[in-house]
């Protein structure tokens, strides 16, 4: 057989919820749960023949000692469609932990803002229970559409949290800087994930501050693995594969200082 | 009797442990795939494309999924042959495998520029001119669309070549073999194809392309029927030796490949569906030449009953 360190393996399924309209909570039991680092993600293969490319999703939650992996996604196409429907007792195929994670070291003993949009939530869990005792303060500002909120009270044992929605219905009506400036909210470095126009605006915001914000970027992919230069995104300096100031979001990424790419 | 069966196959006075290999633009330089796989099991890497300087490549989005397949425009985004000779060519050499340099460019001068670079490397066994890549506005597909500049090109690289040349082909054509034949009395020494299919994907609700480039290559298991037939007409065609792709996910699709006349496979996009499906195309056909009494692959070679 194949003799090789990683590969595509199977996770076995405990438990699926749909958490909000749309989104879903997926437990899964995954060996390599203790690899991962807060930031990174996981590709997810799908079975049907029809839809052959892997999906990356962020990770949500580890469980180290259970070997639990635990993913909050949306379904968005065919191949999220297929996980959803996915019960206890079922397998999927998993490649991972992906990518670099946020940088730790440049967070300790900080006032850290983490800023989720969205699909762009999940991540700020695992980051915020790892922040715990080495931050001097946490504060999560999630984004909404609506009052369908998912994982702010997951994120309340971490961090404080404060809520913005689209449509008014809770927290702040607007996006998550509107919420940073009605609640007045200060810190010297920012996580962030989300789509691209708030990551855009939080990049403004971070040099405004002259803080650093760390963004992880979302961005196509169909291998995961570094090989097919689908998923790049400009960078200021040289990138280290290519020397073409492209850098690979699956590889050098997912997460950049605000001040390294060109969004 | 498994020790006793054949896998190894030539290609231009080139020896090859097997006949199953990577497809340039899916395996990079194989660095990123061995990690997943023993690059020592494969009958040749062949690299991603290579210019004599360094390609940014398309704008995003690059990639999409279609039915059965995908569409990609990277534009050949590369280092350029500094660095692949630097960083790559010492790698790949670790390794009990052929190396095939998959080489392209904007003129012939660039391709010429690379080809005689490579020239001193005796780690790279052959050659594959790219003269076939939809997504790049200039060169490359231009030279594998019309048989006399197939024919050009192919003649000016052949001169310089210290290296076997592949010319790798175009499905984007009326007529492949008109193409098989031009690139073969031009001296080619082999013919790989197929390459991908110009396709097209529409976002119909924010209607919008959904390549930046509008147009990419589509590869995938969908197209692996018209990589079958083209490589049937055209190993028919031709004397010199076809190397067969699109579309390969299995033992079998190597076979079929195989059987319709391709001396050797090249597996694509299925490195992207499974990191370790080269290795496992290679263990899916030793089990076919198993299961159907084969004690040789070459004579799967063309063996389709008429």
């Amino acid at each position: 057989m194949t003799e090789s360190g990683r590969k595509k393996k199977k996770a076995r399924v405990m438990a699926q919820t749909q958490i909000a309209p749309g989104i879903y909570d997926l437990r899964l039991r995954w060996e390599d749960a203790k690899l991962a680092r807060p930031g990174q993600f996981v590709m997810v293969y799908p079975e049907c023949a029809a839809t052959l490319l892997p999906r990356p999703i962020s990770i949500c939650e580890t469980d180290p000692e259970g070997a639990q992996l635990r993913l909050v996604y949306r379904v968005a196409g065919a191949g999220t469609k297929e996980f959803s429907a996915l019960g206890p007792g079922e397998e999927v195929s998993i490649l991972g932990p992906i990518g670099n994670g946020y940088d730790l070291t440049g967070l300790s003993g900080k006032e850290v803002l983490l800023l989720g949009g969205g699909i762009g939530i999940p991540p700020m869990l695992e980051l915020a229970k790892t922040l715990e005792g080495k931050a001097r303060s946490v504060t999560a500002v999630l984004g909404y559409r609506d009052d369908h909120l998912f994982l702010a009270a997951d994120l309340e044992d971490y961090a404080q949290v404060l809520v913005a929605t689209e449509d008014g219905s809770l927290g702040t009506k607007g996006n998550v800087l509107d919420a940073i400036r009605v609640n007045e909210v200060t810190a010297d470095a920012v996580c962030a994930c989300g789509p691209m126009p708030m990551l855009r605006a939080i990049k403004e915001y971070a040099l405004g501050l002259d803080i650093p914000a760390y963004l992880s970027l979302e961005e196509r992919m169909a291998c995961g693995v570094g090989a097919c230069l689908g998923c790049v995104t400009k960078t200021a300096k040289e990138d280290p594969h290519s020397h073409v100031n492209n850098a690979r979001v699956c590889t050098e990424g997912p997460v950049f200082e605000c001040r390294e790419v060109l969004l | 009797m498994s020790d006793q069966r054949n896998l190894s196959v030539e290609i231009a006075g080139v020896q090859f442990k097997n006949p199953v290999m990577t497809a340039s633009g899916t395996f990079g330089s194989g660095m990123e795939y061995s990690e997943f796989v023993d690059l020592s099991r494969l009958g040749a890497v062949v690299t991603k494309g290579v210019a004599n300087v360094p390609w940014p490549g398309n704008a995003t989005p690059r990639v999409a999924e279609v039915y059965g397949g995908m569409l990609n425009a990277i534009g050949l985004q590369n280092p350029g042959i500094d660095v692949f000779c630097e960083r790559d060519l010492p790698f790949l050499k670790e390794y009990d495998t052929n190396v095939i340099v998959n080489v392209c460019g904007k003129s012939i001068q660039d391709y010429v520029e690379v080809v005689e670079r490579l020239g001193e490397e005796k780690s790279v066994s052959m050659l594959e001119i790219n003269v076939s890549c939809p997504n790049v506005k200039e060169g490359a597909i231009a030279f594998g669309q019309k048989a006399s500049a197939l024919e050009e090109i192919t003649r000016e690289v052949k001169r310089h070549a210290k290296q076997p040349v592949i010319m790798k082909l175009s499905p984007n054509v009326t007529d492949i073999t008109e193409m098989a034949r031009a690139a073969e009395s031009a001296g080619a020494d082999a013919i790989s194809l197929i390459n991908t299919i110009t396709g097209m994907k529409i976002d119909v609700y924010r209607r919008r392309f959904v390549l930046a480039n509008k147009t990419g290559g589509m590869s995938g298991p969908a197209i692996k029927p018209v990589a079958v037939r083209m490589v049937y007409q055209a190993s028919h065609a031709v004397k010199i030796p076809v190397i067969g792709m699109g579309g390969i996910l299995t033992g079998e699709d190597a076979a079929e490949f195989l059987l319709a006349g391709a001396t050797a496979v090249a597996v694509g996009a299925a490195n992207f569906f499974d990191p370790q499906a080269s290795v496992q195309v290679l263990e899916g056909l030793e089990s076919y030449l198993e299961r159907t009494n084969v004690r040789d692959v070459r004579d799967l070679i063309g063996a389709v009953e008429e």
